[in-house]
């Protein structure tokens, strides 16, 4: 089955400096291993700044840009992947692996129609 | 001869309902189908058993009629070839061969009951919804009672049964038992799904008794289910052994104005004896496997009070050692609320009280009023009768029902008129 993750950061959740030092190299550890397992898809990855995302919304037949991001909950999409899993219960243990799991959520969203 | 056969097809359902439903769902992958078909065959051997006699083998019978209702069904949606192929061949095996040759998966665990109890309380599912779906899948309940159980309108029980199963079907929620290191969390998941269902039941005093199921019996049948299924589940057997041991004394919680008894005042001649035993039974087995987990501990506690012939002859001391064992494992401030009683019980209520005092401190119980009807009654045995009327009072002011309000204004009423009864 193919999975969207969505990497979702809480930005209530300060990183301390230990946290900022190894996030990445466990990001990188993370995507290694995924990749070997083949569960990891290409397409996805970390996304740039909330700052930078416009949603895109159709109200009342009119097209409305919007600056930002489209949820107004405390978390931000931070990123993305792509998962090919044998089921709910491998995509559930893939998504406990990554890191932003303590310092966020990931959201599994399998797509429609498989 | 139709007595004989309504006897007949009530013993089917309780034994056959969930298997059925669960090789149907796992050949089909169907809910709706699965259990469509199960009730057509039950209606069908309702129809005919009583003309026809009850069949030799009234399992193979019903899954027959269920397995052919459910070709027709897929053969007129014309559905995938490989599908139909599949569930032509299902039941053949056991139509040949009463010794269900099942499949088998790597835990060595071969039900579809046991995968379908696993699917049904799957921690991606919402709560309330696993109570539900396993009462549906595995009991055989209609909607409309497990609504009435739940207190719900039906088009609400409906509507959340509609969306777990069509969460299981497009979030791929595997059809198995867990993997051998998820088994240990994923089976406490079960558990605590059938806890909170007998709880449901057993808490419940109120709605129409007539018309709700009783879940605490549902819960039981189950965990035994289970228990049967999972025999290298100590903890399945704990389980079990503490709802037969708190359902032994359902006829004897309540007045007849339905005002709950306290374990103390019970008439223990009312406790069922039978499922007392039963349950000593289980709870033996279980520990022997020296696997020792939290349903197991409450019911050695439970054991303590379900065994002792009155209130006098409880082991106090033995039932604090469990609730400090407990608390290894579960540090909920209820658990230490109760060891703080045991201890009172074994040791005096000195040191029950200074439990509490420790316990009210830490502020996590502040607003329940069971905490403070506690230290209102250990007060109350010190004779110290104006502190615990001070106490009694912030019980009432938390209390939540009437039964509760009336029990404490009668203690109230106690300490503030004179002397303190002889205990």
């Amino acid at each position: 089955m193919r999975y969207v993750m969505l990497v979702c950061r809480d930005p209530s959740i300060e990183l301390t400096s230990e946290q900022r030092k190894t996030i990445g190299p466990e990001a990188e550890a993370w995507v290694q291993e995924m990749d070997e397992r083949g569960v990891r898809l290409p397409g996805g990855g970390e996304l740039a700044s909330v700052h930078d995302a416009t949603t895109i919304r159709i109200r009342g037949g009119e097209v409305v840009v919007a600056d930002g991001p489209f949820a107004e909950t405390k978390e931000l999409i931070a990123g993305l992947e792509l998962l090919e899993c044998a089921d709910l219960d491998e995509a559930m243990e893939v998504a406990a692996k990554h890191p932003v799991a303590r310092l966020g959520a990931l959201e599994l969203r399998p797509f429609a129609e498989e | 001869m139709t007595r004989q056969a309504t006897l007949a097809i009530e013993e089917a359902f309780a034994e056959e309902w969930g298997r059925i439903v669960a090789a149907l769902i796992r050949r089909t992958r169907d809910w709706d189908l699965a259990e469509d078909c199960a009730q057509q065959a039950f209606a069908e051997a309702a129809r005919r058993w009583p003309r026809e006699g009850v069949p030799r083998h009234p399992g193979a019978w019903l899954m027959t009629v269920a397995r052919n209702r459910a070709i027709d069904r897929l053969r007129h949606e014309r559905m995938r070839g490989a599908r139909l192929r599949e569930i032509a061949t299902m039941i053949d095996d056991r139509a040949e061969d009463e010794d269900e040759e099942e499949l088998r998966d790597e835990s060595g665990i071969e039900d579809d009951r046991l995968r379908l109890m696993f699917v049904c309380c799957h921690p991606a599912i919402a709560l309330e919804s696993r109570v539900a779906l396993t009462l549906r899948a595995l009991a055989g309940l209609t909607t409309i009672e497990i609504a009435n159980a739940f207190l719900v309108p039906e088009p609400t029980m409906a509507k959340r049964l509609v969306r777990a199963k069509h969460k299981i079907e497009t979030a791929g929620i595997p059809y198995r038992v867990p993997a051998a290191h998820l088994l240990p969390e994923r089976t406490s998941g079960v558990l605590a799904v059938l806890y909170l269902m007998f709880n449901e039941g057993y808490t419940a005093s109120t709605g129409d008794e007539l018309i709700r199921v009783d879940l605490c019996a549902e819960a039981i049948r189950l965990a035994r289910l289970l228990n049967n299924l999972m025999p290298d589940e100590p903890e399945a057997g704990g389980l079990l052994a503490l709802l037969l041991f708190q359902h032994s004394r359902r006829d004897a919680r309540t007045d007849p104005s339905g005002d709950v008894i306290t374990l103390e005042d019970q008439d223990r001649s009312r406790w069922i004896r039978a499922e007392i035993d039963e349950g000593n039974r289980i709870l033996d087995t279980a520990v022997r496997r020296d696997a020792i987990g939290p349903y197991q501990v409450q019911a050695l506690i439970a054991a303590c009070h379900a065994n002792a012939p009155h209130p006098g002859a409880t082991e106090w001391a033995r039932v604090a050692a469990l609730y400090e064992r407990l608390l290894e494992v579960t540090a909920s401030p209820l658990v230490k609320l109760n060891h703080a009683v045991a201890v009172a019980m074994a040791t005096g209520p000195d040191e029950g009280l200074a439990l509490v005092g420790r316990l009210g401190a830490s502020g996590e119980l502040r607003d329940y009023h069971l905490l403070h009807a506690t230290r209102a009654d250990l007060l109350r045995r010190l004779g110290r009768n104006s502190e615990a009327a001070d106490a009694y009072r912030e019980a009432l002011d938390l209390a939540r029902t009437e039964a509760e309000r009336r029990y404490l204004t009668k203690r109230l009423r106690e300490v503030s008129s004179g002397p303190v009864p002889a205990e």
